[in-house]
């Protein structure tokens, strides 16, 4: 505390504003009564009635949180498997290649994955819809769960696993009683991130889409390039909303995991 | 088996979603159009086979990328992108220490909170994100309202669908990359070290320079690689907040993508860019590699 000096306190208060301020102004006007999103005309929720009655909307939504729903898990799933692979399965041919074809789409500019996908649904002939953007999204979202669950399991104990082996569990089952419920909090973590990256993605889908199917971020986007409207400000709000909501509650959930966690250790280190 | 079927799935969903589609890219950037639409010429005959394989290398050219030195869009599109990427990474480097100094050097009690506040907008739409700058932005709008009110500015300023634009969109949405890695670096950082440097005779000042710098210097590598590999190839900023004089190689590929329909010339662009990138992917990975090792 010694050095919490009133620079610091400048620093901290510039900077939220910084990170808040946008947002509370998005949320502020999008009670506004003026169509004109620049001028307060007074407090209205019309925007949001509008909102509910556009269908357009209403199915691109429906749309993103099928794909989102579907990409996240097949993507936990192999994840999941890619992280096992990575940190247990030890030395096998091609290793390199795995673990570089995990980490390049992290950092990989959307456009090109956008892109290269693109070229190869048309290459075999997929018809592009909700399937080919679930295809899409799964596959860059499952390097980043097996990231999140990697650096979980290499930091807990293999001789857990080992010990479960030896008192006769069959591998799956070994994995299933003892490790899956050590690594539950990554897993679900990487589930979150894959469905808020799938949620958020534009690029990726609008190269991998088809006419059948749009997402709320292309319906967004094309909304917003002609401007500012109140009604995006409304649908930004109601996402605002969620996402803060979502947050706050995981990190109570983790909170009091830890807490448990704290004292089941505790209760363990007691000599009998 | 089990072990054989454990690495194969994955295995294989990633080499035919990932590394198939860049052969694919790299082989369109080599061929002709035909009729601006597939089958791209040359096409693999597998029938032919030894022969087929030789005459389908032998028509693969670099007319693309001979295509792109011609037109003076393309390098400049590459230049200016590495230039607005180089500059807002240091815009974001320097707004971002001072608030990962502010927020390692709180109490500890409260650390948390701040954590989660960086981490909240990250988890929101990013293009809600750049979205609340355009009304922020624009001639009629917040920003230019107040400045007006002020009275620091007579007339509005003209921000939106400039480059400058394009700075605070990309410094405000990429904030959090910058923030975090410096936190963690800067709350490892023992305060010991730098009363001692100050019981040694070092101004307060210098202390910074001479031991809190250096010691975060990994988080700052780390942030800043994290905020320049992704700007290099962003797309939703420049096009929402930039204007026709922001030129971006992402935006570019975009628009001869979807607008121009030319496939071929659209790979070669990516196959550039991702030559690009690959230096400070490499760098950015062995400086990973050195922290883990570090701390392991």
């Amino acid at each position: 505390m010694k050095r919490f000096s009133w620079f610091n306190a400048t620093s901290l208060t510039l900077g939220f504003a910084f990170l808040y301020v946008p947002m509370i102004i998005l949320v502020i006007y999008s009670f506004n009564a003026s169509k004109l999103v620049t001028v307060w005309a007074g407090f209205s929720t019309q925007w949001y009635g509008e909102l509910i009655r556009n269908e357009e909307f209403l199915n691109a939504a429906w749309v993103t949180i099928k794909v989102a729903v579907m990409s996240s898990t097949i993507a936990t799933v192999l994840g999941t498997m890619a992280a096992y692979v990575l940190v247990r399965a030890g030395r096998f041919s091609g290793r390199t290649l795995f673990s570089g074809m995990i980490y390049a789409p992290l950092v990989m500019p959307e456009v090109i994955t956008g892109l290269s996908l693109l070229l190869l649904f048309i290459g075999i002939g997929l018809d592009r819809g909700v399937l080919t953007i679930v295809l899409a999204h799964t596959t860059f979202s499952m390097c980043y769960v097996s990231v999140v669950v990697s650096s979980r399991l290499v930091s807990f104990d293999k001789s857990l696993e080992e010990a479960a082996l030896d008192l006769g569990c069959s591998p799956f089952e070994a994995f299933r009683l003892v490790t899956l419920p050590i690594i539950a909090p990554a897993v679900i973590s990487g589930w979150l991130l894959a469905f808020t990256l799938s949620l958020d993605d534009l690029v990726i889908a609008s190269f991998t889409t088809g006419p059948s199917a749009t997402t709320l971020p292309i319906k967004i986007f094309s909304a917003v390039r002609l401007g500012v409207s109140p009604e995006i400000n409304a649908l930004s709000t109601i996402m605002i909303a969620i996402v803060t909501v979502g947050v706050i509650t995981a990190s109570l959930i983790t909170k009091q995991a830890a807490v448990r966690q704290a004292r089941d250790e505790r209760m363990a280190e007691r000599p009998a | 088996m089990r072990r054989f079927i454990l690495i194969a799935v994955p295995y294989l969903w990633l080499a035919a979603l990932f590394l198939i589609p860049f052969v694919i890219v790299l082989k369109i950037s080599l061929s002709d159009v035909a009729l601006a639409r597939p089958p791209y010429m040359p096409q693999l005959d597998f029938a032919a086979g030894w022969d087929g394989f030789k005459s389908f290398f032998a028509a693969l050219d670099f007319e693309n990328f001979w295509f792109l030195t011609t037109d003076d869009l393309y390098w400049k599109a590459y230049l200016s992108s590495l230039r607005i990427a180089l500059t807002s990474t240091v815009m974001t480097l320097l707004v971002g220490y001072p608030i990962a100094y502010a927020m390692a050097r709180a109490a500890p009690e409260w650390r948390p909170t701040l954590l989660m506040l960086v981490i909240l907008p990250f988890w929101t739409s990013f293009l809600i994100r750049v979205y609340a700058w355009m009304g922020i932005l624009s001639n009629e709008g917040l920003l230019n309202q107040f400045l007006l009110w002020l009275g620091v500015i007579n007339e509005p300023l003209t921000i939106l669908n400039t480059n400058t634009a394009v700075y605070i969109g990309i410094v405000y949405t990429y904030l959090p990359f910058m923030i975090l890695p410096i936190y963690s670096a800067l709350e490892r950082l023992d305060d010991s070290l730098l009363e001692a440097a100050e019981d040694l005779g070092c101004s307060r000042l210098s202390a910074f320079w001479l031991v809190t710098i250096p010691l975060s210097k990994n988080g700052i590598i780390a942030g800043c690689f994290l905020v320049f590999i992704p700007v290099i190839g962003e797309f939703v900023i420049p096009s929402l907040l930039g204007g026709s004089g922001t030129l971006m190689i992402g935006k570019v590929l975009w628009e001869e993508f979807f607008s121009n329909r030319d496939w071929p010339v659209a790979s070669a662009v990516a196959v550039i860019l991702l030559l690009i990138l690959v230096i400070p992917i490499i760098l950015f990975q062995r400086n990973e590699q050195k922290q883990r090792e570090a701390e392991g």
